[in-house]
Parts: structure tokens; sequence; C-alpha cells
């Protein structure tokens, strides 16, 4: 796949935090987003979105590389750290938010996939968190975990980049 | 919506970025519909309480917040319910400008709704992903067709989602006639597509099954009811805005959070597309009436499943429209009147895309919310929705759990149910004993 990806070397990675900041750890996504624009790398745009999916397709239909931090609600252990590859996987649905007249983001990843215009490179981190009632106060496992994930993208952009630096020199 | 149907994705469902949840139970003893209840858990949002003590210029920005999906209609009911009490008119390209805003909400709301989430119900599809796998010309239309009515949002709205641009009074900014004479070009082609809408819709298969409505919505001598009018109904209410809270009552049950509104001295009620549709058919344009003519809607229409098409109809209308208003447009003087504060009561009442969504304030004399009353047009649909779950689970109560479990979803969704504005979620579940 790396060698797809080094057309032009110098476009960023798209990082899209996911949530309501207002239902506590689900503004987990949020967070990361936060804390990444804060950082100001230089291979990394950094944005906070709310998770229409409609808009979310608009928004890397014409992207390469695109990383998406949400909150799940998938039973498992609080702080357990989901990844999905798109390009190795579907999205299960029931990990991401799903609403009676609302288009979520896992719809939004296989429609995208679905009409050939997920980008080359689409990951997806999820955390699971623990409390989703109202307030915007992320829960302490959700808090660490968060910080966590920062980490984890970040080598993921390192790796990217370094992949598409690499294979551009080739 | 299928698979959220199964017990496996329950706890998700209302985990997750949902505003809240709820659900429907139907009750089946032997071959009799014992018991419907559209169950809603979340506590109540509260917006009417702390609206309380806040500026009257406040009211668009916070009540818009109820609503992803539809904050326009939270901001212009709120504005007008201000400008009643104020006494104020806005300019008529003040007016003209809300219009296409709400316009705008419309054909996003409209086409989401039809294609991704009503759609594959008619078709048997899971959902939109599965169209979308088979149908990609067809999603990507659609998906073009819901950002031209965000990108009208956000030219007169300032964004998308919560626009920040309404004010009461007007705009904090207008656009220019060039901002706007661009988008006509995108809108032609929405209206193409609009009706193209109609057809396809047309050729879905719907189930026999009408009731005996009392269709609300505005009315208006001149035009299609969005932004203002007088309420009517096809049993004889026809009153003033103002007089909403003589005739409509909102009953607490105790199954749910969120009210039940009641037409007094008549009973359950039904506001939305098919509503509109059925009582202001002549204000249609043209184009919008011969599509529906061709789709064979008739003038008015008691099927609760081809609210679809009506939705569409109101596709081709609102894209229409939304061109003879870009290109009447003059950009004002002034973008907003200045206000004076006053003491008194004051009610606004527009059609959100799912109905009529009522607000009403009192106001103290320097501008302070002493009180709020708010009443979507979810809560309005709620006893009507339970009555045709009522009414169709006993029609086809021979028909197999799962297909009956379907097309009762289906029969929700006719609704296009904005539970996050009357709380939120849905679960249904049918227990046979």
């Amino acid at each position: 796949m790396a060698a797809t990806l080094n057309t032009d070397p110098a476009e960023k990675v798209l990082v899209i935090g996911i949530g309501n900041e207002f239902r506590n750890d689900d503004g987990v996504g949020i967070y990361v987003a936060r804390r990444l624009r804060k950082l100001n790398l230089p291979h990394i745009k950094a944005i906070e979105h709310l998770g229409e999916g409609a808009q979310l397709a608009e928004l890397w239909k014409s992207k390469r590389s695109v990383i998406v931090i949400d909150a799940t609600a998938s039973g498992a252990e609080p702080g357990t750290i989901f990844r999905f590859d798109t390009a190795k996987q579907p999205i299960p649905t029931k990990f991401f938010h799903y609403s009676t007249h609302d288009f979520s983001v896992a719809e939004s990843i296989e429609v995208s996939r679905a009409l050939s215009v997920l980008p080359e490179r689409l990951v997806v981190y999820g955390i699971e968190g623990i409390n989703y009632s109202q307030g915007n106060t992320l829960s302490p496992i959700a808090r660490k975990t968060a910080e966590y994930v920062l980490d984890l993208v970040i080598e993921e952009v390192a790796r990217t980049t370094m992949r598409k630096v690499h294979t551009h020199q080739e | 919506m299928k698979a959220k149907s199964s017990t496996k994705t329950l706890k998700v469902d209302y985990l997750a970025r949902v505003e809240g949840e709820g659900g429907m139970v139907v009750k089946i003893k032997g071959d009799k519909v014992t018991d419907v209840q559209f169950k809603i858990f979340e506590p109540p949002r509260f917006f009417e309480a702390f609206m309380r003590g806040r500026s009257f210029e406040e009211a668009p920005d916070i009540t818009a917040r109820i609503c992803g999906i539809c904050p326009v209609a939270y901001q212009m009911s709120s504005s007008h319910a201000m400008e009643d009490v104020l006494g104020v008119h806005v300019d008529p390209q003040i007016r003209r400008l809300r219009r296409l805003l709400y316009c705008g909400e419309w054909i996003e709301s409209h086409a989401l709704h039809v294609y991704m989430l009503h759609a594959p119900d008619f078709l048997g599809f899971q959902d939109a992903i599965q169209i979308a796998a088979k149908f990609p010309d067809v999603v990507k239309r659609a998906l073009e067709l819901k950002k031209i009515g965000n990108e009208l949002m956000t030219i007169v709205g300032g964004r998308e989602i919560h626009p920040i641009n309404m004010k009461v009074g007007g705009f904090h900014r207008t656009p220019t006639e060039a901002e706007l004479k661009p988008m006509i070009e995108k809108l032609k082609w929405a209206l193409d597509v609009s009706i193209e809408t109609v057809k396809l819709t047309s050729t879905f298969t719907f189930p026999d099954f009408e009731q005996d409505y009392e269709y609300v919505s505005l009315r208006h001598p001149d035009e299609y009811p969005i932004t203002e009018g007088r309420l009517v109904s096809n049993k004889g209410l026809d009153i003033a805005i103002g007089e909403y809270e003589k005739h409509f009552q909102e009953e607490h049950v105790q199954h749910a959070n969120a009210l039940h509104s009641v037409h007094l001295g008549h009973g359950p009620y039904h506001v939305g597309p098919l509503a509109r549709y059925s009582l202001n058919y002549d204000k249609l344009t043209t184009k919008a009436q011969k599509a529906a003519k061709a789709a064979g809607l008739g003038t008015s229409c008691f099927n609760p499943f081809k609210s679809i098409i009506a939705r569409s109809v109101e596709l081709v209308y609102a894209c229409e429209e939304s061109i003879r208003l870009i290109q009447e447009y003059k950009r004002p003087e002034k973008p907003f009147i200045d206000l004076k504060p006053k003491a008194g009561i004051g009610s606004g009442c527009t059609e959100a895309p799912r109905g009529i969504l009522y607000h009403r304030y009192r106001l103290d004399s320097d501008g302070t919310i002493l009180d709020a009353k708010i009443v979507p047009p979810t809560s309005q649909n709620q006893k009507t929705i339970e009555d045709d779950l009522l009414k169709f689970v006993q029609k086809n109560i021979k028909l197999p759990q799962d297909k009956l479990t379907w097309q009762c979803e289906q029969a929700i969704r006719n609704y296009d149910p904005c539970i996050s504005c009357a709380t939120h979620f849905l679960k249904l579940r049918i227990e046979r004993e």
C-alpha cells in the first residue's frame, strides 16, 4: 500500500476526532483532535467533527490518508482500544453511533467503500468509554486511553510519512 | 435499521452519541394486539426550564441545539415568537432569506431520509450501505442533493449544522446576490434529481393501509407553508398560531418522558409532509403538482407509507422555491432591525421537515425570558405513531415475526421521527403471548 501513498509527500494526514463533548466520554475523539492541534505536528491536520456521516464522506473523499478517532460502546472493558484498517475489514456498525435518522460513522465508511470514494488509507481508532451521560468531563480511564491513542496516532502518521518518503526516494 | 432491531445492538444503540434512548413495544396476545407503547426513557431535556432567565436574543442559538438535523426550525420558530412579543416584522428580503435557509434544511433533511433511511425499507435492504453497493449512482446523487441543501444553509446560515447567522429581527450578516447566484445552477440540477426522486419512490410497493387522520399544518394564503400561516386541519381547525395552546395540550404518559400532544376534543393528530401536502396541495408549484400527479399521489393522501412520496414532492418544491427566492433576492440595506425589549407573550410556529414546531415565550420588560414552551413535531406525532402501529399490527397479525417487525419499523420511519427533539432513541420489540 505504501507505494500508492507517495504522490504527494507534503499532503498531511487528516485526523478526525469525532464525538459530542457534552456527553462526557463521547468527547474522547474530540479530546485527541484538540491535543493533536496543540502539538501542531507537520504531517497532521486534526479536526473535530460531530460525526454526521454524509458530511464525513464528503470530507474524506478527496483525501489519501485519514485517521478517525471515535468513542465506542461495544460492551468491552472501558479503556479498550479498537483499531480498524478499512482496507482490511469492514467496520462493524455495532461499534459506532447508529440513530433513527442520522447517518453513522460506520455507515459513512461502508457507503464510501461502496461508492469507491474511500481514501486509500483510512484507519479508525475506537476508544471504549464508560460514561456517556450529560456532562463535559472525560472519565479518568477515557482520558488515560486518549493519551495513549494520541501516541499511537502520532506513531502511525510517522510510519506512513516515513513510508512515503522512502517510496518517494525509490 | 433492521440490524438495529436485533437484541445484540440494543445496548450499543443507547450508549453511543444518540441523544437519548427509547423504543416501541408491541404486545400481542393470541390474535389480538393488547398494547402499543412508544417508550422514551431519556430524562427530559429541560430546554424550556433553562431558557428562563436568559435574554430573548439568545433563544435562537440555544434552542437550535435541541436538534442537529433541524436547527433552522428551532431558530425560526423562536425568532418569530420573539418578534411576535416585540411587535416587529422583518424586511421582505429578510423574510425571503429565512425561507431560503429553511428550504436548505428541507432539502438536506428530506434527501437524507428519503434515500438513506427510508428507501432501504422499501427496497428490502438492511441499510444505505446495501443500496450504495447495488445502486452507487443513485446514492451519489442523493448525497449530492443533500450537499446542495447544506450549501444553502452554509451560505445563508453561516454553517450547515447549528447555523450561527440567524438572529431575532433578521440576520447578523446577509449574503450578497453574487454569493447566492451560483447556487441557481446547482438547484436546477437538484430540481431534476428531485423530480426523479418522486418517480423512483412512486415505484415502491406500499402496504395497503390508510388511516382517518386529522392532519394539522400551517396554511398561508400565498405560498406552500414553511415559515408562517394559520394552523389548519382537515377536521375544521383554523386558528391563529397564538391560539395553539387553547386547542392543543401535551399529556404526560407513564411510559415516556416526552409529552404526547392531543388536539383537545379530537385526539391524536398527524403533522409533517403528508399533512402539509394534503392541506396545501393547491399551493405547490406546477412542477411539484405534476410530479405528484404522475406518481399517483392525488391531492391528498392518507396512506402513511406514501409519506416518502410526499417528502420527495416537497424536495421538488423546495428546490424550485429556492431558485425563485434567489432570483428575487436583493440584499437589504440592513441585515436586521433594531429591537427594543418589552414585556409580553408571543408565539411562533414554523414547518420543520417533520411538521409544525411551536414555541411560546413570556418576556420581562428588559427582554428576559420568564417562561418558555416548545412543542416539537415528533412529540405531536407520537400518539399517531402508536395508533398506526396498533392498527397496522392488528391488520397484519398473521405475518411472520421478522416481516412484521420490518414493516413496523418502516411504519415508524414514515414519520422520520426526530426523537432527539422529543428526547430519543428507537428500538422496536414485538412480544407475543
